[in-house]
């Protein structure tokens, strides 16, 4: 029932997303970056998590989530350390995601050519 | 050096811009999307089996979907896949991971700093900065609202 739910609510986020690139043309790195704070903004009213017990994976892993994170990294951080939180916790909760793109892009660039047909 | 920017922006976007009617768009986004959250919760459950908490299992599958994108991106398979998924690939964080792994594959020509080392933040960059900068507006706001008055 999860893995249906997780297919639905995913697959409906990004539908939803491919109808908003169809009928403005946006270009794909304006969508990841307002996907993100679409995910902050969400974050911080308290629906993503909800959207997250529902959904699980199907909320989980579209990049609303990393937005989702960072708020609750910076929440979280205030929580406990007060005023400097604001600047300790998003990158915390920003680090798995951004370290294992950043780490394994880098080793594919030593490992792989581009593929540009000229 | 502009020049080649803009083309390599131009034909990731001719990658990940649909061609054909906005419906079939749609449906190819929804389906390739949710196939890939369902694969991140095979992940996410199998994680949970082996007895780790939920952040810890949640970790561990986005380290395997942004290692498989990478690597799906390094033999030129998730180009082809964007062609025909549109935001079904570039929504979920495996879009995230190939907008990171792409650049860094294309300019490595361009030497390890200005090549790879600019490039592999090219999307990347404005994603940190405006995640990061959101969430400390809003956690600046819940800071004043919780803790000053």
């Amino acid at each position: 029932m999860i893995y249906l739910k997780a297919f639905i609510v995913g697959g409906l986020i990004c539908a939803i997303t491919q109808i908003f690139i169809d009928k403005t043309k946006l270009l794909p790195g304006r969508i990841m970056v307002g996907m993100v704070v679409i995910g902050v903004i969400l974050g911080a009213i308290g629906w993503y998590d909800k959207l997250m017990d529902f959904a699980g994976a199907g909320a989980g892993v579209p990049l609303s989530s990393f937005g989702n994170s960072l708020w609750k990294g910076v929440k979280e951080a205030v929580d406990k350390e007060g005023f400097i939180g604001l600047f300790t916790g998003g990158f915390k909760a920003g680090a798995v995601g951004t370290s294992a793109a950043l780490i394994f892009g880098y080793i594919a660039s030593l490992i792989f050519n581009p593929r540009t047909k000229k | 050096m502009t020049g080649s920017i803009k083309e390599h922006y131009d034909s990731y976007v001719k990658n990940v811009t649909p061609t054909a009617s906005t419906l079939k768009n749609v449906w190819n986004a929804f389906w390739i999307g949710g196939l890939i959250c369902t694969f991140g919760q095979l992940l996410l459950e199998g994680f949970l089996a082996l007895g780790m908490d939920k952040d810890t299992a949640g970790y561990y599958e986005m380290v395997c979907l942004i290692l498989s994108s990478v690597l799906l991106t390094g033999f030129g398979i998730y180009s082809k896949m964007a062609k025909y998924a549109g935001a079904g690939t570039l929504v979920p964080i495996t879009g995230f991971a190939n907008s990171v792994a792409s650049p860094a594959i294309e300019f490595k020509k361009e030497g390890q700093v200005f090549g790879v080392g600019c490039r592999i933040f090219s999307i990347a960059g404005p994603v940190i900065l405006y995640g990061i900068f959101a969430s400390w507006v809003l956690g600046l706001i819940y800071w004043i609202t919780h803790y000053v008055f």
